[in-house]
């Protein structure tokens, strides 16, 4: 379409969708591709969201930079996003604002159409709109926003010059303390946890 | 009934567990990171590109993503694959479920669909705007940039989880806690 063919090779197309099929199953039977889980989340009253994000991150790290030290990874493999401080800061603060409206993210919302949420339909309409906004404003953000900040492709490790297992080793542990906490705080609150469907009206 | 494809919910730590695992898969044999935004954003220049091809080329941020390059690469595959998947676990696990507008919404709001489909499209919206200032959301950054413990994720993944906090708080108070 653009100076070029409209699908990548089968081979790389068929990953994809693989991971996807995957992916997607994870988060409906996780729970996150509902509202009221995700909402639950920002009014701090089920950490769903938080438990499946941290143990991702905490089992992604462990086998990505083992890898890197077994060497069946190189540095090259890594996808580091760019940090540009005032970017990342501001993207986040927006984000979360249309998060919470909305009551799911790109990959949740994708999955809550599929699990029957009709609203979550109107807000990927509403991501096709903010992704062609933002194209036509990136520019100016570019030049205003996107400088502030800029400090390349960094991680914690890389920064801080200390070990990446002892940030893996403090995000499992703070993870396994905090939800110890929460579960020894208010027993059997949590509506992630629930199986049955609630009523509609 | 100990099929575990027909209990409708797994233990977060499980399903979190997976997806890292999934991770170093599409790392390892796919040179690939879990994410989904940028798929919004070649979506939405093949849309316009389909009235102008032009524009879209003009435009240096849209440029980056598609000049040269096929609409559907792997991450549109994985967009497309993750609705299917998310489709095959929700008729696995036998429940059914339709949606209009959420309780806790209808509580605060009403229950009227056009005032919450119009939120819907705002948030959604709002959010990818803020997803593409920042790089990416909450696969690419939260997930994927969080296990390569990348400052930008993690900046991103703080940011939004206060600011989601505060406007879910504002939207809904306290009471709305009894709601979800």
């Amino acid at each position: 379409m653009f100076n070029a063919p409209l699908f990548a090779d089968p081979s790389t197309l068929a990953k994809g969708a693989l991971a996807g099929l995957i992916f997607g199953f994870l988060l409906q039977r996780g729970g996150v591709t509902r509202y009221r889980v995700i909402l639950g989340q920002f009014l701090l009253k089920d950490f769903t969201v938080l438990k499946i994000m941290l143990a991702a991150v905490v089992v992604g790290a462990v086998g990505i930079y083992g890898m890197l030290a077994m060497g069946l990874l190189e540095q090259t493999d890594l996808h580091i996003k760019p940090t540009v401080l005032l970017g990342n800061a501001l993207g986040g603060v927006i984000f979360g604002v249309g998060m919470a409206l909305l009551g799911y993210c790109p990959g949740t919302g994708v999955g809550a159409v599929a699990d029957g949420s009709m609203h979550a339909i109107f807000g990927l309409l509403g991501m096709l709109v903010g992704a062609a906004a933002l194209a036509e404003m990136q520019p100016w953000f570019k030049q205003h926003v996107l400088q502030t900040g800029d400090l390349g492709k960094v991680t914690l490790p890389s920064e801080t010059g200390l070990s990446p297992w002892l940030f893996i080793g403090a995000i499992a542990l703070l993870s396994v303390v905090g939800f110890s906490l929460l579960r020894r705080g208010k027993p059997g609150t949590e509506a992630g946890a629930e199986t049955r469907t609630p009523a509609l009206p | 009934m100990n099929n575990p494809l027909k209990k409708p919910r797994w233990s977060p730590y499980l399903v979190g567990s997976g997806i890292g695992v999934l991770s170093w898969i599409t790392f390892a044999m796919m040179g690939e990171a879990l994410g989904t935004s940028t798929t919004m954003v070649r979506a939405a220049g093949a849309l316009e590109g389909a009235v102008d091809t032009g524009h879209v080329l003009s435009n240096p941020y849209f440029a980056h993503y598609l000049d040269g390059k096929p609409v559907f690469e792997w991450q549109f595959a994985l967009v497309i694959g993750l609705f299917l998947g998310a489709l095959v676990s929700a008729m696995l696990s036998g429940e059914r479920f339709k949606e209009t507008v959420p309780d806790l919404w209808a509580w605060r709001f009403g229950k009227s669909r056009a005032v919450r489909y119009t939120a819907a499209f705002v948030g959604g919206a709002v959010l990818l705007f803020g997803a593409r200032l920042a790089g990416g959301c909450t696969s690419g950054h939260g997930i994927s940039g969080g296990m390569q413990l990348a400052v930008s994720s993690w900046v991103f993944t703080a940011t939004m989880f206060v600011s989601g906090i505060v406007t879910a708080f504002a939207l809904f108070g306290m009471k709305g806690r009894s709601h979800v």
